[in-house]
């Protein structure tokens, strides 16, 4: 592969997100869905598709569909499920039953945190398979001797859901993954975890010159984490890239991606693959949500990571792109945040110390009250910003030992009382004295050379004063010092 | 065994007979003539006769122990029984002991009943005749030269032949009331989702029903209303509350509208002269118990052997693609998978299953859908408009069952349109999901048993019990 | 109705559904199939325009079960039962060609 330049092109992606939902049983029987269980043991004689078995659904699915669809904007709409006919050996009937053309949710959008909405076609309900696992040769599924299949994920609810060709690049579609799956645990529809695979992404992937109509795509399989995604959609389009300015044409296809390897490769051709051979599910009845009970789901639900965005913005006078916004909300401080800032403290310092001091377990645990009054601390001078910061650790080791810990009370204790004037001054000159080579250097040196010595002198004057000394005022007294005399 | 289920379930019940002497009476008929009849796939004499044991310990314990306590009962071998081969007489299930019991085996042990074995099909349900058994065939016991019908041969010969008095099978289009037909017992075919369908090997899932042969209609009112009823594990079970319909046998047809197909009793349709007349004999029974007899159109009637020929094949080729090597029953061994699911498949099915996989698949796949799947769905709905229609004017309808009296054994087996020709009066009930019943009637010209068919609309079940008595009293 | 079945699009369904037939196989089910499917064109004389299709006889909808833990069977039953098994997994030949 050559590196051609990518400038001039734009890569066009859709994704295909498939979410194990958070169920206690199976989607259409009630062994339990529970992920890492001793093979074949969460099994029945539905999800081994025993003879005469049948499916019955799961409404608690459904429920969760419903929420799924909301969140995202969808209309939610009578289903009908259908087979999806294909000889598989960890698929036990060998048909998948799933919502094919009539899925619960249609038609919504999800917004990134750079504001921007991407659309959502649909989302829909089916059934996982089983796992195999492949013995002998690589271990890998072209040179197995044989393979060993385990049935606990087979049945287990999947949600589909299925967005529109609006992402533009890798990055984006690492954004719309970590926006829908920040959704989905938020809603409780889903835990999330790529890498236990309840979260696994399919991508669309073709390139075209901007304005022109969409290329031919291909479908990348196998990506399972945010990082394999970002490489899979740069590969895909510097792949295709090369090929169309080599004059050759993009054939559709669906690609594997080879993690080790770094590059999708071509999947080996099925015979009849695409002759699925769908038709009603003669064993369910149709899905007819009634309003009422939409109502009471669309009710129920959290706000979600975008409302929240906005509503941290508001509350603290900034936009919802901005980036301490979207981290609060990623670690789900904006609750936090918003209540420090209602109780009077500077909205600023709040976010700082969200985005650089509390991405630790149990600072979700502080109360607005307790963070204002350490912010209150500092913006009057009654703490540095050091000490404002090891303070906020002993807060968050308070909360998690279930108590709100006593700011004032803890730098009282840390003896991070504040130092008056003269007693810093005092310190200042002994240091002065004791090195008076550096001192004439710094008297008499450019701004380049006072930087080097600032660290120096105040290093030293912060470990004669124990830490008390605030950096900033030490550092305004040296320069004082050194020009007026 | 010439009593009914009803006398031996009372004679059980009081203690004036024991439920082993009567399920031993049953092995001992069964073990006497079953070698030329093969009415049994598989026996289970150990297990009846301690069911049978535990049953006489409930009567000694003062306990109830059913209506059924003690009956003798046959389950056509596409039923799962938990431990005991369920074979839907397929080589490909060969060595398959489901871990679960069927629904309505449930029912019926619930019930007080025994099983005593499993009876002999056409492989998957599929045929007319019993002779497509991967077992060999099973002969009629009114004549061993002759089929018992099909599919549930097995169900019907082991009820005609006094082994059981009562039976269950399955009917997909016909294969309860064909064979009743053919071996003079009374066969049921419900309203689909009245009886689960949770434990039957499915053939076409949106036609299945389960339902009783028996030797008289009170035996079989009494067995359905013992495996009627709503199933949590079938999510096209009926809630609708039950009504006994045993209650309804003596109500007589006073003031009844009894409609005679038209489209169902013509010779064009192929139906035999005496069988016809035995149809009409039937319509003047109920005209002289007080009945209002008249002729009904039901001009969609016809297409139904079209649309069944599409659709019950297209539901089976994906009902059937699990018997695949993988989990459970016949294996032939091949270096990859796909090669031993393909070997095992071509080895484990029979001919007549591998036709109706392949018409399945045809009218499914791509292409093909609209023109053969999708017209016969909506033929489905035009035949069900038309139904509708004639029970605005009728509270059943009548016909012939089966257009001839039992047929000669390998006469049909080389054509098979003809074979499907046996279902064109029984197929429409399937496709509209209406019950229907077959009721003997006498014998046509060959001195074989003739039986009428009584249809009604959804959940007129007692209704068609109270036809059906009244037509077995008009003989007697 | 689509032209007559031919043996090339019954070879086409038996690879489907996994079935393989021998040339005489082949040769009797395209002639029987034929013979079916030409049957089933007396639907043509019917006028099915404005007919919605019927894919099931239950007038039913929204038939749930709760989210509610049921018995799991017995593995050693069920493995038992399985043409071949090992490590509590079924045991199955290599398998060619990705996932659908
Ligand atoms: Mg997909
Ligand atoms: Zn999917």
């Amino acid at each position: 592969m050559n590196t051609t330049s990518t400038s001039g092109w734009e890569t066009v992606i859709g994704l295909e997100v498939h979410a194990e939902l958070a169920t206690r049983t199976k989607l259409f029987s009630s062994a339990r869905n529970h992920f890492g269980s001793e093979p074949n043991t969460n099994i029945d004689p539905v999800s081994l598709g025993l003879p005469g078995s049948l499916p019955v659904l799961n409404r608690k699915a459904v429920e969760l569909a419903i929420r799924v669809g909301l969140a995202l904007h969808c209309e939610i709409r009578p289903s009908v499920f259908a087979r999806k006919n294909y000889f598989y050996p960890d698929m036990p009937k060998d048909f998948q039953i799933s919502q094919y053309d009539q899925p619960i949710d249609l038609g919504g959008w999800l917004e990134l945190p750079t504001g921007k909405r991407i659309g959502i076609t649909r989302a829909h309900l089916e059934e996982d398979t089983g796992k195999n696992t492949h013995v002998g040769g690589s271990g890998r599924i072209g040179g197995a001797e044989y393979s060993l299949i385990d049935y606990n994920r087979a049945g287990v609810p999947l949600l589909e859901i299925v967005s529109e060709p609006d992402i533009r690049s890798a990055d984006e579609a690492k954004a719309y993954v970590e926006e829908l799956r920040s959704i989905l645990v938020a809603i409780g529809a889903s835990d999330g975890k790529m890498e236990e695979g309840s979260l696994r992404v399919d991508c669309n992937v073709s390139v075209r010159r901007p304005g022109e109509p969409f290329g031919t795509r291909c479908e990348i399989k196998n990506v399972n984490s945010l990082r394999s995604l970002g490489r899979a959609v740069e590969y895909e389009t510097r792949r295709q890239i090369d090929l169309i300015e080599a004059g050759e044409k993009i054939r559709q296809e669906t690609r594997h991606w080879d993690e080790q390897a770094g590059r999708t490769t071509a999947g080996r051709s099925k015979e009849n693959s695409e002759d699925y051979r769908y038709f009603p599910e003669p064993d369910l009845v149709p899905v007819v949500p009634e309003a009422a009970w939409i109502e009471e789901i669309r009710a129920a639900l959290p706000l979600l990571p975008a409302d929240r965005r906005h509503r941290l913005a508001a509350a603290a006078g900034l936009v919802h792109t901005d980036q301490p916004v979207i981290v609060a909300v990623q670690r789900g401080l904006d609750g936090l945040a918003i209540d420090a800032i209602d109780a009077g403290a500077d909205a600023t310092r709040v976010l700082t110390h969200v985005e650089h001091n509390l991405a630790v377990d149990g600072a979700e645990l502080l109360t607005g009250a307790v963070l204002a009054e350490l912010v209150g601390m500092e913006m009057g001078g009654a703490l540095t910003a050091t000490q404002a910061k090891t303070v906020l650790a002993e807060l968050v080791e308070a909360a998690r030992a279930g108590a709100q810990g006593d700011p004032a009370a803890i730098a009282k204790a840390k003896g991070f009382e504040a130092m008056d004037d003269s007693a810093i001054d005092g310190a200042i000159a002994e240091v002065i004295a004791a090195s008076s080579d550096e001192w004439e250097r710094f008297k008499v040196g450019d701004a380049k050379e006072r930087g080097k010595l600032t660290g120096f002198f105040v290093g030293r004057i912060m470990k004669a004063t124990k830490g008390k000394a605030d950096g900033k005022v030490v550092t305004a007294k040296l320069n004082a010092l050194a020009d007026g005399g | 065994m010439t009593a009914t289920a009803l006398s031996l379930a009372g004679a059980v019940r009081s203690g004036e007979r024991s439920a082993r002497e009567v399920v031993q009476a049953s092995l001992d008929a069964i073990a006497a003539r079953d070698g030329e009849i093969h009415a049994f796939n598989t026996v289970t004499a150990e297990r009846a006769l301690a069911a049978a044991d535990r049953v006489d310990a409930r009567i000694a314990a003062g306990e109830d122990p059913g209506p059924l306590a003690g009956v003798p009962v046959a389950l056509k071998d596409n039923l799962c029984t938990r431990g005991v081969a369920t074979t839907c007489s397929s080589k490909i299930l060969d060595g398959w002991d489901p871990p679960y019991d069927a629904t309505v085996v449930s029912r019926l042990a619930g019930a007080g009943a025994i099983v005593v074995g499993k009876t002999n099909l056409d492989e998957f349900a599929m045929g007319s005749s019993t002779e497509n058994s991967a077992f060999g065939p099973t002969r009629n016991p009114h004549d061993l030269t002759r089929v018992p019908g099909g599919s549930s041969g097995g169900s019907a010969a082991a009820v005609a032949a006094g082994f059981v008095p009562l039976s269950l099978g399955s009917d997909t289009g016909g294969s309860i009331r064909q064979p009743a037909a053919l071996c003079g017992v009374v066969g049921v075919k419900p309203t689909y989702g009245r009886v689960s369908r949770y434990g039957l090997v499915a053939f076409a899932s949106s036609l299945d029903q389960i339902g009783p042969f028996a030797a008289t209609v009170a035996d079989a009112a009494a067995c359905y209303d013992a495996i009627a009823g709503w199933d949590r594990l079938d999510s096209t079970s009926i809630t609708d509350p039950l009504e006994r319909t045993s209650a309804a046998l003596g109500r007589g047809v006073t003031g009844l509208r009894v409609g005679v197909v038209a489209e169902m009793t013509d010779e064009r349709m192929g139906i035999a002269p005496d069988v016809l007349a035995r149809t009409r004999a039937a319509a003047d029974a109920l005209a002289s118990a007080g009945a209002t007899v008249e002729e009904v159109s039901v001009p969609a009637a016809i297409y139904g052997l079209s649309a069944y020929y599409l659709i019950a094949p297209a539901e089976a080729s994906s009902n059937l693609a699990r018997f695949d090597g993988v989990r459970f029953g016949l294996r032939v061994d091949a270096p990859t998978t796909a090669e031993m699911q393909r070997a095992t498949r071509t080895a484990g099915f029979g001919p007549e299953v591998k036709r109706r996989i392949m018409l399945g698949t045809y009218a499914l796949s791509a292409g093909y859908y609209d023109a053969y799947y999708g017209k016969a769905l909506k033929v489905r709905r035009l035949i069900l408009r038309d139904f509708e229609a004639a029970y605005e004017r009728f509270d059943v309808l009548l016909s012939p069952t089966s257009p001839t009296t039992a047929f000669e054994l390998g006469t049909k087996t080389n054509d098979p349109l003809t074979m499907y020709l046996n279902d064109v009066c029984t197929i429409p009930s399937n496709l509209v999901g209406h019950p229907a019943l077959s009721v003997p009637y006498g014998t046509g010209s060959d001195g074989l048993p003739v039986g009428v068919q009584v249809m009604g609309p959804a959940l007129s079940e007692s209704l068609l019990f109270q036809v059906a008595a009244a037509l077995e009293g008009s003989l007697a | 109705m689509p032209a007559r079945i031919s043996r090339d699009d019954v070879s086409h369904v038996a690879r489907l559904a996994l079935l393989e037939l021998t040339d005489d196989e082949l040769e009797r089910y395209t002639e029987q199939l034929g013979a079916i499917l030409e049957h089933a064109t007396d639907v043509e004389a019917l006028d099915l325009a404005d007919v919605a299709p019927l894919s099931h006889p239950l007038p039913v909808q929204n038939v749930f079960r709760d989210d509610e833990p049921g018995d799991a069977l017995d593995r050693e039953e069920v493995l038992g039962q399985a043409p071949a098994a090992e490590s509590g997994r079924f045991r199955v030949p290599a398998i060619l060609g990705e996932e659908p």
